[in-house]
Parts: C-alpha cells; sequence; structure tokens
C-alpha cells in the first residue's frame, strides 16, 4: 500500500504524483530509446507504427476522450497532414518545417470545419464526421494536380541537419524522429489535461450546461479542442505518409476513421494511457495474427492459410469483449489491477461499479 | 440600490405563458427567495437570468446595464453565479478539479502558455487552488477533495454545487432549490451557509426553494409567483399571509359545483 501526502498545491500540479512513478516512467523511456539495440529491424519497424498510431489516438483522445465529441472524420486529417507535408517537401520545405506546418495548416482546416459540425451532438456528430471521411477519399481522387489522384504520392526521404532518414535506409534514425514528436505531443496533451482548458474539455463533456454557465465558451472550446485534435492527427498522417512511404486515398479510408476511434475505445476513453494501450493493439495485430497463423498451420500442417479479413474479425471481437466486459478500456482494467495491488488485502470486488447517476436537468435547447 | 432588475418580463412557449410580466429587483446583499407551486415558472426565471431563453419582451439589468446581448457563458463573467435544480456537476472529474473549473472566469492564461505549462500558468493554478481552498474550507468539503463526483451521495453532491458557484467568486449567487432533497439536518446546515455567504462574503443570493422552513429562515425579501404571474411580493411573513399564496398553495376553501 502506498499513502501520498500532499504538502502544497504543487503536490497536484506535478507531472508525477510520487518518485516511484517518475522513476518507473523514466525507466519506460529508458527502455523506448534502447529499443533500436533490443530488437530487429523489422519490430523496431512496427514499433515505429505503434508509435504513430499512439500519436493519432493522442489526437483523437483530445477530441473524443477528453471533449466527448465523436468524430468518425479523423482519418480525412491525417489525410490533410500527410498530404500536406508531402506537397510542401515537393516545394523544397525541410521536413523539420513542412511537419509542424503541415500539422498546423490541419489545425486550422480542423477549426474551420469544428464551427458548423460540432454545433450537432452524439450520432448527428458522428455522421457529420463520417462525411467528412468519405468526402475527403473523393476530393483526394478529384484533386489530382496535387495529390495524384489514384495513383498517389511518394514521400521524399526526411533530411535533418544534413542526416538523410529513411524508413528503411535508417529504421533507427526515423524511430527517434517519431519518439521526439510522441513525447512532444504526449507533454502537450500532459499540460492541456492539467491546465484551465482541459478543465474546460472534461467540463463540456460531463455537463455542457453548467461549463456554461461557469463562463465556458462552448462553441469556442469545442472548436479549439477540435483543432488541436486535427493538428496533432496531422503530425501522425506526416509521419505515416514517411512511414508507407507511398500512399494514395485508399490509404486514409473510413475503416481507417473508424479503427482509429475504436483504437481509443479499447484503450480507454478519457485517458492519454488509453490512446497508447490501444495503438498497442491495433499496431501488433496483424503481427500477431500472422505469427499465430503461421504456427498453427505449421502445427496442423495446412500449408499457407488464407483467411481474409481475418484482422478486422479479430480487431471486432476484441471490441466487443471489451464492450461487455470492461467499458473502460485497457487503461480501465490495468487501474483495477493496479488498485488491487495498491490496497491489498482491502480490494472489493465491485469498488469500480458504476455509481447510481442521478438525474440531469432537461435539457434546455 | 438593485443589483439585478427584473422589467416586464414575459416567456411563453407556444400558447404557454411560462413567465408572465414579472418584475423584481434584487438589492446589493439582500437574500431573495421566488418561490411557488410546481410550473410556476421559478427555474424559468433563472434560466432568463442565466440567457438560457431569450424573453419576449422585457428587460434583464445587472448593476443598471441591459444583460439582454449577453450569450449565456458571458453571464458568469459579470459575476453571477448558479446552481441547479438537478445536480449538473462533472461526474467523471474530482470535487477539486470541479471547483476548478469554476475558476474559468478568472483564466488569463492562453493556449500557447498552457500547451507548454509556462511558469505563469503554474502561478495561476496555484491562486485558483488558494480561491478553491478557501471554499472547501467554508463548506467543510475536506474529505471529499479528491473523490469523484460519480461517488458521492446527493447532499455532498449539492454543496459541492454550490462550493462551484462560490468558486467563481461571484456577487450574485442564483440557488436553483438549494435544499430539494436534503434532509432535515442537511437543510439547517444550508440555512447557516446561506447566512455566512450573505453575512461574511457580502453575496447577493437569489433563489428558488419550497422549504419555507429554510425561505423564511433566510430571506429578506420573497417573490411569489403561480403560473408565471407575481402573486405577492414582501417579507417572508407578508407573503406566507397573503390570501392569493394561500390560495395558490391550498385552494379557497370554496366547493366547486359541478
Amino acid at each position: 500500500m502506498r499513502f501520498v501526502f500532499k504538502r502544497s498545491y504543487d503536490d497536484d500540479i506535478k507531472l508525477f504524483k510520487h518518485r516511484p512513478q517518475f522513476i518507473y516512467y523514466l525507466l519506460l523511456l529508458i527502455l523506448l530509446i534502447a529499443l533500436p539495440w533490443l530488437i530487429d529491424d523489422f519490430f523496431l519497424g512496427e514499433a515505429t507504427n505503434v508509435l504513430i498510431w499512439a500519436i493519432a489516438g493522442m489526437g483523437l483522445m483530445v477530441l473524443t476522450g477528453f471533449t466527448g465529441q465523436v468524430s468518425l472524420g479523423h482519418a480525412a486529417f491525417m489525410a490533410l497532414g500527410c498530404y500536406l507535408n508531402v506537397i510542401l517537401m515537393q516545394n523544397g520545405v525541410p521536413f523539420i518545417i513542412s511537419l509542424p506546418l503541415a500539422a498546423i495548416l490541419t489545425g486550422f482546416a480542423g477549426a474551420i470545419i469544428a464551427l458548423p459540425v460540432l454545433r450537432l451532438h452524439g450520432i448527428y456528430l458522428a455522421i457529420a464526421t463520417l462525411a467528412i471521411s468519405i468526402l475527403t477519399e473523393d476530393i483526394i481522387v478529384i484533386a489530382k494536380n496535387w495529390t495524384g489522384g489514384v495513383m498517389g504520392l511518394v514521400a521524399e526521404p526526411i533530411e535533418i541537419f544534413g542526416l538523410d532518414i529513411d524508413r528503411y535506409g535508417t529504421p533507427v534514425l526515423f524511430y527517434f524522429v517519431v519518439l521526439f514528436i510522441v513525447l512532444f505531443v504526449l507533454m502537450v496533451v500532459r499540460n492541456l489535461t492539467r491546465a484551465p482548458l482541459g478543465r474546460a474539455f472534461t467540463a463540456i463533456r460531463d455537463s455542457e450546461v453548467s461549463a456554461q454557465a461557469l463562463g465556458v465558451n462552448v462553441t469556442k472550446t469545442k472548436a479549439t479542442s477540435f483543432a488541436i485534435s486535427c493538428a496533432i492527427v496531422g503530425l501522425a498522417g506526416g509521419l505515416l505518409g514517411h512511414y508507407a512511404g507511398a500512399f494514395n486515398h485508399e490509404t486514409f479510408n473510413l475503416v481507417f476513421s473508424i479503427q482509429l476511434l475504436l483504437m481509443i475505445v479499447i484503450g480507454g476513453l478519457g485517458s492519454i494511457h488509453g490512446a497508447f494501450f490501444g495503438a498497442i493493439i491495433v499496431g501488433f495485430l496483424p503481427q500477431l495474427i500472422a505469427i499465430t497463423r503461421g504456427s498453427i498451420s505449421s502445427i496442423f500442417n495446412l500449408g499457407s492459410l488464407p483467411l481474409p479479413g481475418i484482422e478486422s474479425a479479430a480487431f471486432a471481437f476484441i471490441l466487443i469483449v471489451f464492450i461487455l466486459f470492461e467499458p473502460r478500456g485497457i487503461y480501465g482494467l490495468w487501474i483495477k489491477i493496479r488498485t488491487y495491488f495498491e490496497l491489498f488485502p482491502f480490494y472489493r470486488k465491485n469498488m469500480f461499479k458504476r455509481q447510481k447517476t442521478y438525474l440531469k436537468t432537461e435539457r434546455m435547447k | 440600490m438593485s443589483l439585478l432588475t427584473l422589467e416586464n418580463v414575459t416567456l411563453s412557449f407556444g400558447g404557454l405563458k411560462a413567465v408572465n410580466n414579472v418584475s423584481f429587483h434584487v438589492g446589493k446583499g439582500e437574500t431573495f427567495a421566488i418561490v411557488g407551486p410546481n410550473g410556476a415558472g421559478k427555474s424559468t426565471v433563472f434560466n432568463l437570468i442565466s440567457r438560457i431563453y431569450n424573453p419576449d419582451c422585457g428587460d434583464i439589468k445587472f448593476a443598471n446595464k441591459s444583460i439582454l446581448g449577453l450569450r449565456p457563458d458571458q453571464i458568469p463573467f459579470l459575476g453571477i453565479a448558479r446552481t441547479f435544480q438537478n445536480i449538473e456537476l462533472f461526474e467523471q472529474s474530482t470535487v477539486l478539479q470541479n471547483l476548478l473549473v469554476g475558476r474559468q472566469r478568472h483564466r488569463k492564461s492562453n493556449l500557447i502558455t498552457e500547451m507548454f505549462f509556462a511558469p505563469s500558468v503554474r502561478d495561476e493554478e496555484r491562486r485558483h487552488r488558494q480561491v478553491v481552498e478557501e471554499v472547501i474550507e467554508f463548506l467543510e468539503l475536506q474529505a471529499y477533495r479528491d473523490k469523484f463526483i460519480a461517488g458521492l451521495p446527493y447532499g455532498v453532491r449539492k454543496i459541492v454545487e454550490l462550493a462551484r458557484a462560490l468558486a467563481t467568486e461571484p456577487q450574485v449567487l442564483l440557488l436553483d432549490e438549494p435544499a430539494s432533497g436534503l434532509s432535515l439536518e442537511e437543510t439547517n446546515d444550508m440555512i447557516f451557509w446561506i447566512e455566512d455567504i450573505k453575512k461574511q462574503m457580502g453575496i447577493t443570493v437569489l433563489m428558488v426553494e419550497h422549504d419555507m422552513n429554510l425561505v423564511s429562515s433566510v430571506s429578506d425579501r420573497v417573490l411569489a409567483l403561480a403560473d408565471g404571474k407575481e402573486l405577492a411580493i414582501g417579507t417572508p411573513e407578508q407573503v406566507q399571509n397573503h390570501p392569493a399564496v394561500i390560495e395558490a398553495y391550498i385552494g379557497t376553501g370554496k366547493r366547486i359545483v359541478s
């Protein structure tokens, strides 16, 4: 058991609740930095993929997890970030400027789209953002002068301070670029959650009426959330472009949007951890399936086993299991396990049982 | 000097006049209660002041300035805070975080400084926390500071809502049924706190309440509403003994001959 005694207001402001927690995260960081020397290039590539998914997950988490606005259109903003970055690079802008610029432009695009779209609630918002996702696919095909249409584009190798960074040529360097951006995004998102803006986000998620009554400009705050979310997702998109090498309209299709949303649901809505847990599942699932399939077919001597759609099926199965048994996702599960050990003999089975919710004020609009 | 004034305010929902030509003023430092049977338009008056509804005619003034041009989220910036009849707390947050949201109107940091958590943001957070801690101490919420709202009993939630409104450092506090659902003891605590809010903090209180015990012990003046119309206005005794009020609550005693 651990007791944290708070001695000053800073104990609630600082990033780590207690020293051991800081050490755990430090060890995790050291592990991530040492990763290229621990695993081979193939798995390092997979780890890079997971990190890119985690950035996108954090982006969507800001909007869906913290502000409570569902978006099924975030693949569109990933596409925007990706195309903007590559187009800027083709026009001679160095990567170090083109990626942040692409992200900022994606954020602005998000804010402009958010203002009309975020007037909608719940399922209507989901439908509207779904439309954005579908529309984007078509727009990419139509605007083939810039986007290369169905042929797509090829991301040029990155050059930073004279270093050539390429996903296949120098996977270690590419991994570090991605890791750096992960840490940056993590810092931004974590800082926002402990600042007034982050509190305004969760206030809107839990009760728009009272957020408004306390001075939160709901429209503006939602649009800000959407913009931040889109900018982060745009970063992820830009990196994904370099990771994939070549991409076209099908890279960022509707399924991608849905997968992104399901990822954070499985990971655990409303927590930064959830984005990472979800990314690990999404990133490693195809490999896990490939490995299992290989071993199963070799045990039973089945030869190469064609199982189209097995990935989606496995993903759907995991999602159903989580919705049924652990709606708060992997992070919720982790919290339970941790609490069990922290309170060791005193953990009760229904400690995390959902409490009764009291009647909410009738929606006044 | 009157701080909050309603002048001939009318609001109808379709054919129903929820608030019909209501006028009253609340003086600075006064405790003013609105009473009336269900559906009298009490909460609607609150929602009019919060700018959730727009009156059909009439004017609402705060410190002699009309507030009808403002958005609902600008009202707290004037120094008007409110609570809700059916508690509207942020369920997934702790009590402390809920109260800190009450500091939104004093937020000076912007997106960029908050993204990097600049030293100015940290200083500001400490100041917010200090105000919030004073409120926590005042309402004796220390034991619940880090508890999530989702696990709190009803009575405590009611107090957290009051605390959150106080954390905005308001000039006027609108309390929508502060004692509904509270036990006798909790109601007595509420009476004590409302008196303290008025006397120690000098906050003007406007409340809607059914509990006549609470109303008569804390309020200076009372407005009785029925069917959106003003029945009586005056001291608690005057209103309680007003024939129209008695009629609205318990009838006239005349038999209805069919």
